[in-house]
C-alpha cells in the first residue's frame, strides 16, 4: 500500500533529469537574453548536483557529496566570471543581445 | 515514511514548477526569484536524503552569492527585457522537441539501467552513522585528508575567478576627482603658506 511513497533512486534521478531538461529547454527559449542562459546553466548544475547527492545517499558512498562540492565551487566561478565578462561587455557596446554578439565572426 | 514520501513530492513539485517559471518569466527579476526558490526546495531535498552540509551549502553559496550576483546584473544593466523576448515563440517548438527528447532519453535509461549488485561494496568512504558522526563532520573528515590536495585546487579555482572578475570589471575613467592621499600627504608648509611683509598704507 502507499507504494509510491517509498522514495528510492530513481525519484531523485528523475527529478534531476526533469530539472535538466528545463535548463536545456531554457537555454533554447531565451535565445536572446545571456542572463537567462547562465541562469540556465545553473539549473543543470543543480541537475547534476541532485543526481550525485542522490547516488551518494542511495550507495552508501561519502565521495559523491564530496564532487557535489567542487562542482559547486565550479559553479559559483562560473557565474561570476560570466556576469562580470556581461557586464564589461554591456558597458562596451550597451547591448547583451546574444545575436549582437558576433565580433568574433564564428 | 508517509511524511518523507509527502515531503519529496511537495518539494520536487514546487522545483520544478519554478524552474519552469525561471526559464520562461516574464521579468528577469522574477527568473532570479523563482531561481532562489528553485535553490531553497533543492535544499529541502538535500535535508530529507541526509547531505545537510551541502543543502546549507546550497542556500550559502548560491542563494546567498550566485543568486544575489544575478540580482546585481539583472538590475544595474539598463536592458529592454521586453525587446529581447521577441522570438520567443518562434524558438519554442524546437525548445520543446529538443527539450522532450533528451527527457525520454534520460527516463529511458534510468528505466533500464540495472545496478550491479556488488555496487554497494564498491564504496571507498561509507557514510558513518548518523548517530557517531555527523554529515558536515563525516565531510571534513574526507575533505582534509583524502582530497586535501583537490580541495586547495576548488580553493584555488574560487580565487581566480575572483582576480578575474575584478580584473574584468575595474576600469580607469579619465576625468574622475579622486582623493590622492599621497599627495596630499607630501605637501609642505613652504609650498602652501607664504608671509609677506605688508608695509602700512600700502597694498601688495
Amino acid at each position: 500500500m502507499l507504494a509510491f511513497l517509498e522514495i528510492g533512486l530513481g525519484h531523485y534521478l528523475t527529478l534531476a533529469a526533469v530539472v535538466f531538461t528545463i535548463g536545456v529547454f531554457g537555454i533554447f527559449l531565451n535565445r536572446k537574453n545571456v542572463i537567462i542562459i547562465l541562469m540556465s546553466i545553473e539549473l543543470m548544475l543543480l541537475a547534476v548536483n541532485i543526481n550525485l547527492i542522490a547516488f551518494s545517499a542511495f550507495l552508501n558512498d561519502l565521495v559523491g557529496q564530496i564532487f557535489a562540492l567542487f562542482v559547486l565551487t565550479v559553479a559559483a566561478g562560473e557565474a561570476a566570471i560570466g556576469l562580470a565578462i556581461i557586464v564589461v561587455y554591456f558597458r562596451n557596446r550597451g547591448t547583451i543581445e546574444v545575436e549582437d554578439i558576433n565580433l568574433m565572426k564564428g | 515514511m508517509i511524511i518523507q514520501g509527502l515531503t519529496f513530492y511537495l518539494f520536487a513539485a514546487i522545483a520544478v514548477a519554478a524552474a519552469v517559471m525561471v526559464v520562461s518569466s516574464r521579468n528577469p527579476v522574477h527568473s532570479v526569484l523563482f531561481l532562489i526558490l528553485t535553490f531553497f526546495t533543492t535544499a529541502g531535498l538535500f535535508v530529507l536524503i541526509g547531505a545537510e552540509f551541502l543543502a546549507m551549502v546550497l542556500v550559502v553559496v548560491y542563494v546567498g552569492a550566485v543568486a544575489v550576483l544575478f540580482m546585481f546584473v539583472v538590475m544595474m544593466l539598463d536592458i529592454n527585457f521586453v525587446e529581447m523576448r521577441e522570438g520567443f515563440l518562434q524558438y519554442m517548438p524546437v525548445g520543446v522537441l529538443v527539450g522532450i527528447i533528451l527527457l525520454v532519453e534520460l527516463l529511458m535509461v534510468l528505466g533500464t539501467a540495472t545496478m550491479s549488485p556488488d555496487v554497494l561494496a564498491a564504496g571507498t568512504e561509507p557514510i558513518p552513522d548518523l548517530l557517531h558522526r555527523q554529515n558536515t563532520a563525516a565531510l571534513g573528515d574526507v575533505i582534509y585528508t583524502k582530497y586535501i590536495y583537490l580541495f586547495q585546487a576548488a580553493g584555488m579555482i574560487l580565487l581566480i575567478a575572483m582576480i578575474g572578475a575584478i580584473v574584468l570589471t575595474l576600469r580607469q575613467r579619465p576625468g574622475v576627482r579622486k582623493q590622492n592621499i599621497a599627495k596630499q600627504l607630501a605637501r609642505r608648509r613652504e609650498d602652501s603658506v607664504e608671509l609677506k611683509k605688508v608695509q602700512p598704507g600700502q597694498g601688495i
